[in-house]
């Protein structure tokens, strides 16, 4: 169910533009408008669900410990695993983030009759995963092109780099096609592995259809269909300057690739994507492994009933008499 | 009720059911849940709504407004806990923790899979704390909390040990651990908690340890420990209790006290400390190093806790030790600094032997004995005759809670390998932070849920199976109370022969202990090795 929900609201946004702008004309809705509210809807959605949880204590220290504890000097530690000071943590937090550590641990359980239990690794998801979200950075840095005039010299390398086989014309991106590639990954995966599928919602199949027809009429734009890119530039250094301009005779897909971008956007803060501001704050991860070692305080504390040594000593002062266990009171 | 044999278990079915998980019901299977709370063992902590009910009755007699209740608790504790509310927020569903369960594993119930078992509480948190689930309800994953959610949900907390594998493979390092504290913590407003849980937690309140063990009663067995002692070494430990000034307060898990082989461990540690000549007292008011209440809530956790802290505060002494035990050193090293500290009226601890600072418990005054054991044997304070172990060949089982919640590898290694020439390690995938749990962690150690507890233990019997074949193993060591409680039945069932003991025990017989009669047995009164016919 939730596949073909997804499945069928992204077609519903795509008519959605057809009608906007190919039948009521709305082209400042769809090119000003919208883009702006999705925008300006992604920057204090994400800022407000992450002081939304800053907000809240962090009662406990709980790290995942993932290798050896600091103890004795002539144990050797791993302190980025298990770190014990802030820059282990610091040294943890840039491997989960920008290495997706956690997840390059992955294995895969198999059984045979024996029974035999094996855990082979995995490194398919941490690869897909990883060649997504990369790829998904470089595009979006390439995109800085239209929000710059002159075009920075960095997005220029970038953008060489990508097209660094000169295969094309326009020249082929290699990130373009790990893309699509990674998104119909992600996708399949999802569909093809009998338990993913069992878990899957519609939250999760419909950022993957959006995604994947943002990149689709990107590449349809770049690579197959003529769009005015003189025109486009012009509309987004316009967003960019807050002197909007809407110019004449931008081919639709444009629209729709613009719409589905802004759709994105305002799901975003609502959805299960704010996963890329959450690591942060994940206690398992952000913590140092030093609670013996160094005080970690609960905000919210408070004292609780006790049962006092006071209480047991007169529950069994007899006992512990006879059995010539020392008393408080005689 | 028989459990089905090995074979039969071991067929084990991945594929899920044809309908969604929110439409497929749940169905109570006996052998996997173990039995509901008796009245009086929550009356006697006040914990709320105690009363008689029963897993299979149809009515779980619950409190009129028990949605509000629930729904107010979760509510509540997101907004205590970042943890749980991230938790709740951003898992993708990626399924990188699916078959990393040792329940799931062992069972094939999707339902058992990590974030299924998170799913099952975060569909209620759409509902009630989100505007897109209120809103959207089934599409967004949000459900109505009916009795059979609550069930549901009540079902897979006490399918869950704890353990945190999965939060070890997480990308965002969610912890499963923290959601079902939590799920339990929600239940228990309702009364849903189990005997064997509650049981223990009624007992620590009055008596200080789990066991119900009694001032008189722990002084007994502790005498029996020192004549088995005495009848094996020739030596006469004279331990003490409650007694003011001494140096170090020993606090173990009442399990070690009461159970082989749990005993031979506490003997061990007896033996130890004694040939050190170690100024320490045992307490029978903090005569539980393990704590229950974390099984049921935070506050009550807390409540057990104190008492470690307030004997050590009344005995005046320096510093605490803790033994072998899982979740106890979870909470010691995780969490009652912050419950109790700042701890001002210890002092750091100092090894008196060896003259080791023990850095890394400066704040929390509380050491691990295999960190100070590890500590003697590196400084060369203690002989060992290794070959008294020569009968033994050793794999060592990483318990959960000090692998994830503390990443203690080396120290009990170390031990083992100074004390015994037989050592041989599992599949990487099965130890250190990879570990398995006994499956019989996190309170559900009863006997009625064994077919669970069999289904969960599988990952870890089957990677101790793999070195048995190969190696010959017959010694599973271990430094967990209720790994000692678990693991021998786990072992029958699935490896008949590994034995299982505590780190200490080996220690104790390895070590040559001055003016010691020759030795011809182990703790345990079996011949040594060469010993055979004397």
């Amino acid at each position: 169910m939730g596949i073909i929900f997804s499945f069928f609201a992204v077609i519903a946004l795509i008519v959605i533009v057809f009608i906007g702008v190919q039948g009521a004309n709305l082209h400042y809705l769809f090119g000003v408008v919208i883009p702006y509210a999705a925008f300006f809807i992604f920057l204090l959605g994400v800022i407000y669900r992450v002081l939304q949880w800053g907000r809240i204590p962090v009662p406990f220290r709980i790290p995942t410990t993932a290798g050896q504890q600091k103890s004795h000097p002539w144990i050797k530690t791993n302190p980025i695993d298990n770190p014990f000071t802030a820059t282990g943590v610091f040294i943890r937090m840039a491997f989960e983030v920008l290495l997706f550590r956690s997840l390059f641990r992955n294995t895969k359980a198999e059984l045979r009759d024996g029974p035999i239990l094996s855990y082979g690794s995995t490194k398919w998801l941490w690869l897909g995963g990883l060649a997504f979200h990369y790829t998904f950075l470089i595009i979006l840095t390439r995109h800085l092109r239209f929000f710059f005039e002159p075009i920075p010299g960095v997005i220029k390398i970038i953008e060489s780099l990508d097209g660094f086989f000169q295969v094309g014309a326009p020249v082929l991106y290699l990130t373009d096609l790990i893309f699509i590639a990674a998104v119909t990954f992600l996708f399949l995966r999802r569909v093809v592995i009998p338990q993913v599928r069992y878990i899957s919602l519609a939250q999760d199949y419909f950022p993957l259809f959006l995604i994947f027809s943002i990149g689709l009429t990107g590449v349809l734009m770049r690579y197959f269909l003529k769009t005015d890119v003189v025109g486009i530039k012009e509309l987004t250094m316009g967003l960019v300057t807050f002197k909007p301009v809407v110019p004449k005779d931008i081919n639709i897909i444009f629209y729709i690739h613009l719409f589905l971008v802004s759709t994105l956007f305002i799901y975003f803060p609502m959805s299960k994507l704010m996963h890329m501001a959450g690591v942060f704050l994940s206690p398992t991860r952000n913590l140092a492994n030093n609670n013996r070692a160094e005080m970690h305080v609960n905000p919210w504390n408070y004292p609780v009933k006790v049962h006092t040594y006071e209480e047991y000593e007169n529950d069994f002062r007899d006992k512990m008499k006879a059995a010539g266990l020392p008393v408080e009171k005689e | 009720m028989a459990n089905p044999k090995p074979e039969e278990l071991a067929k084990i079915d991945y594929q899920p059911p044809k309908t969604g998980w929110m439409d497929t019901p749940t169905v109570f299977k006996p052998g996997i849940f173990p039995y509901a709370c008796k009245p009086k063992s929550l009356e006697t902590v006040g914990f709320p709504n105690p009363r008689q009910w029963s897993v299979k009755d149809e009515d779980w007699k619950l409190p009129p407004n028990w949605q509000e209740i629930f729904i107010e608790g979760l509510r509540e504790r997101v907004s205590k806990y970042r943890s749980f509310r991230l938790f709740l927020d951003i898992c993708v569903r990626c399924g990188a923790c699916a078959d990393k369960c040792h329940f799931f594993i062992g069972g094939g119930d999707p339902k058992n899979m990590p974030v299924l078992r998170g799913e099952l509480l975060r569909s209620v948190y759409r509902k009630y704390c989100t505007t897109t689930g209120r809103i959207m309800g089934k599409i967004a994953g949000a459900r109505d909390l009916t009795t059979d959610v609550l069930k549901e949900i009540w079902y897979y907390a006490f399918q869950c040990t704890e353990c945190r594998r999965c939060s070890l493979f997480c990308p965002y390092g969610i912890d499963t651990a923290e959601i079902t504290i939590l799920a339990r913590e929600l239940l228990n407003l309702l009364g849903l908690n189990i005997e064997w849980i509650a049981g223990p937690v009624a007992n620590c309140w009055l008596t200080g340890n789990h066991l119900g063990l009694q001032p008189h009663t722990i002084k007994d067995a502790f005498d029996m420990f020192c004549d088995d002692i005495e009848t094996i070494t020739g030596i006469r430990v004279t331990p003490t209790f409650n007694r003011k000034g001494a140096e170090i307060l020993f606090v173990i898990p009442s399990g070690s006290m009461f159970a082989d082989p749990g005993t031979f461990t506490c003997m061990g540690e007896l033996l130890l400390l004694h040939e050190l000549g170690l100024d320490y007292t045992w307490s029978t008011f903090a005569s539980e190093g393990g704590d229950f209440g974390f099984f049921t809530t935070n506050e009550m956790a807390k409540r057990l806790h104190a008492k470690i802290y307030e004997e050590a505060k009344r005995l005046k002494v320096k510093w605490i030790m803790g033994g072998e035990c899982g979740h106890m050193w979870r909470v010691w090293h995780q969490y009652h600094n912050t419950w109790y500290g700042p701890v001002d009226f210890l002092e750091e601890p100092v090894s008196p032997i060896t003259g080791t600072k023990f850095e890394n418990a400066k704040s929390n005054k509380t050491i691990h004995i295999c960190e100070f054991t590890a500590d003697l044997i590196k400084h060369g304070k203690l002989n060992f005759d290794k070959s008294r172990n020569d009968n033994l060949i050793v794999t060592f089982h990483d318990s959960c809670n000090v692998s994830r919640g503390m990443g203690m590898f080396e120290e009990p290694r170390y031990i083992i390998q100074n004390v015994c020439n037989n050592f041989y390690e599992m599949p990487p995938q099965t130890i250190r932070e990879q570990t398995f749990c006994c499956g019989s962690g996190a309170g559900l150690n009863a006997s009625e849920n064994m077919e669970s507890r069999l289904r969960g233990g599988l990952p870890r019997a089957n990677a101790v199976k793999y070195v048995a074949k190969k190696y010959g193993v017959n010694m599973l060591a271990c430094i967990c109370a209720i790994d000692r409680a678990a693991l021998p039945p786990l072992m029958d069932y699935w490896v008949p022969g590994v034995r299982v003991t505590g780190v200490h025990e080996m220690v104790a017989n390895a070590l040559i202990c001055k003016g010691e009669k020759k030795r011809t047995t182990n703790l345990r009164g079996e011949p040594l090795p060469g010993m055979e016919g004397e």
